[in-house]
């Protein structure tokens, strides 16, 4: 029998909810409403809320000094880049870990783990000096090599999680059948992996995305994608508030709308096998 | 066709040896079952056979051939699963057509055997379903069409009506009968069941930890099992095993005698005893029979027999179905 909620006791869940969602979404909010504002406004005391001279001069202002254009396809380049090759590392890797594991391979997952808890500043002078010497520096394959290493661990680790859950009967009946190594792949593991793969792909997306460390420390012009843009109206005494709020806005957008639309997916994907 | 031979098989797994070098040999179309309690190694070999499983020494033929190094994919076996281990995502249609796309048949031949196939296995209307959406019977019929579709060498079974309730249990278990004689293909069925087993096999080959006890038909092992185990593993309900004074009487160290061969009466016998629990089944009944000095025995009897808790009974075993015991469980013959 379902159990009986009160319409009282469902109004004050829905107004709770709707109060903490709000409140993890004001700095967003408020980032957006001043980036509306001129510099004055937005730094007047009481601020204004909703009534003030709403103005896009700050988007033409900031488009015109640092090219949006320019960092945002960096940034995607960058993002996708590293997570469609990371993922064409990782799904065999973690097939092989997840259905012919090895005496080490509980060791070697928490190794690869490991290197996440690791201050990246550490060994942010031996990588820099590598790139260097490579010529990567400032190029949008060296981002891409770097973030493809970094978030490696993690896509690995989910993948694994998923192809865990996935029967190892179901292929080894596909074994039985006929299926060699990459049909095997091909039509019965990938098929059933689809929702973990794609959350893999998503949540990879939205990290190397946001990845700020390594991008701002080994760009600079070229290949800067939208962190340094970001990061370049950041500075300690200018009073580019409105600025700063336009350039946040435009970042962070791309992500938020790709985030909206794959919400579903991303939590079916947080959850898969969580409940049988 | 598919004769199977294995030769010295060893599976270990590190320093655990499952199977000890087992020899055993089963012809074309026979209707071979392992049987054993959990545990005996009968899944592992099951699945050295199909390849799933790497031997660690020895070697396997099928149809005379070394197959020790092939894949599961090029051994020509079929193989239905306790868990039936259907693709999720594939309908119906397409799980029993998988090996024969794997195969690359044309798609009309594979449209036709998948029918012909449907057919065989009353699965014609529920070719467009989801796995999800059928019963565990038809899911159970699937695994099979998916088995039968491309003519395998032979057919490997690891418990499969294990999932199922009794009542379709015992219609599968008749089903898969019949399958093998209209197919006459080599079966090798797994199973716990010693009734399954009894029922279904040609040639029952008992296992207890990792290692052949006695390989027979069924009625070769209920009539002459070779040890204590066999003896207590084959036939329902259970032999009775009898040692001390009355076994040493008869020149052995242990006495069996199967339930259905002591006979009861109201007074007399050559043994006495007080009923426990009376079974009736209807057609038969089980009694447990407290004596003084044989301990507890079982005691198969008519289906009409009127007795009940607290009766003194009189005992007399046929004494041509008496089986003997050395110390070492080996049968005296």
């Amino acid at each position: 029998m379902a159990r009986h909620v009160s319409t009282r006791r469902r109004w004050f869940v829905t107004v709770i909810a709707w109060a903490i969602g709000l409140l993890m979404f004001f700095p967003i909010l408020w980032t957006f409403i001043t980036s509306f504002k001129t510099e004055g406004e937005a730094v007047a005391s009481p601020p204004s809320f909703l009534f003030f001279q709403w103005t896009l001069e700050n988007y033409v202002e900031v488009q015109r000094r640092s090219d949006y254009f320019r960092h945002f396809s960096n940034s995607v380049f960058i993002s996708f880049g590293s997570t469609l090759i990371g993922l064409v590392i990782a799904v065999p890797a973690a097939w092989a870990m997840a259905f012919q594991p090895g005496k080490h391979t509980k060791d070697l997952l928490m190794w690869m783990l490991s290197t996440k808890m690791m201050p990246a500043v550490g060994v942010l002078v031996p990588i820099y000096l590598i790139f260097r010497d490579l010529g990567l520096l400032d190029s949008r394959v060296g981002l891409t090599v770097i973030l493809t290493l970094i978030d490696l661990p993690i896509i690995i680790w989910m993948l694994y999680t998923y192809f865990k859950e996935i029967p190892v009967d179901i292929l080894e009946a596909a074994r039985m059948d006929g299926a060699g190594l990459w049909n095997e792949i091909l039509y019965v593991l990938t098929p059933m992996a689809v929702p973990g793969i794609a959350s893999t792909l998503l949540l990879n997306i939205i990290l190397a995305w946001n990845e700020a460390f390594w991008t701002l420390n080994l760009s600079a012009a070229k290949a800067a994608p939208l962190t340094t843009f970001i990061a370049s109206y950041s500075s300690p005494e200018g009073l580019f508030y409105a600025k700063l709020s336009a350039a946040s806005t435009m970042a962070i957008a791309p992500i938020l709308i790709l985030g909206w639309f794959s919400q579903k997916q991303l939590v079916r994907g947080l959850t898969f096998g969580a409940v049988k | 066709m598919g004769s199977i031979t294995l030769q010295r098989v060893n599976k270990a797994f590190g320093d655990l040896t499952v199977i000890p070098a087992i020899d055993l040999e089963i012809a074309d179309g026979e209707f071979a079952v392992f049987v054993g309690p959990s545990g005996c190694g009968k899944s592992t070999l099951l699945r050295l056979i199909a390849g799933l499983e790497d031997v660690t020494s020895g070697a396997i033929l099928i149809d005379g051939k070394d197959t020790t190094a092939l894949p599961p994919a090029r051994r020509g076996l079929s193989m239905v699963f306790q868990s039936y281990a259907l693709y999720p995502h594939m309908s119906v249609r397409a799980n029993i057509a998988f090996p024969l796309k794997m195969a690359r048949l044309p798609a009309a031949e594979i449209e036709a055997k998948v029918q012909a196939a449907a057919r065989t296995l009353n699965l014609t209307d529920y070719l467009d379903r989801k796995p999800r959406q059928l019963s565990g019977g038809q899911r159970q019929r699937v695994a099979i069409g998916r088995a039968i579709v491309r003519q395998p060498e032979a057919f490997l079974f690891d418990e499969p009506l294990s999932n199922l309730d009794a009542a379709l249990r015992v219609q599968m278990r008749l089903e898969i009968s019949e399958l093998h004689q209209a197919l006459g293909t080599t079966m090798i069925y797994v199973t716990h069941d010693q009734v399954e087993a009894m029922t279904m096999a040609d040639k029952i080959v008992v296992l207890n930890r990792g290692n052949i006890e006695q390989v027979g038909s069924p009625l070769d092992l209920y009539r002459r099992p070779d040890n204590l185990f066999v003896a207590g593993f084959i036939g329902s309900p259970k032999m009775n095993f009898i040692t001390g004074p009355v076994a040493a009487g008869l020149d052995c160290h242990t006495l069996g005698v199967r339930p259905e061969h002591i006979a009861v009466s109201t007074g007399g016998g050559l043994w006495t005893g007080t009923v426990g629990v009376a079974e009736h089944l209807g057609s038969d009944t089980y009694l447990h029979i407290h004596t003084e000095n044989l301990g507890t025995l079982t005691v198969r009897a008519g289906g009409e027999i009127m007795l009940g808790h607290g009766d003194t009974v009189g005992l007399t075993p046929d004494m041509a179905n008496l089986h003997k015991f050395d110390d070492k469980g080996r049968a005296i013959r």
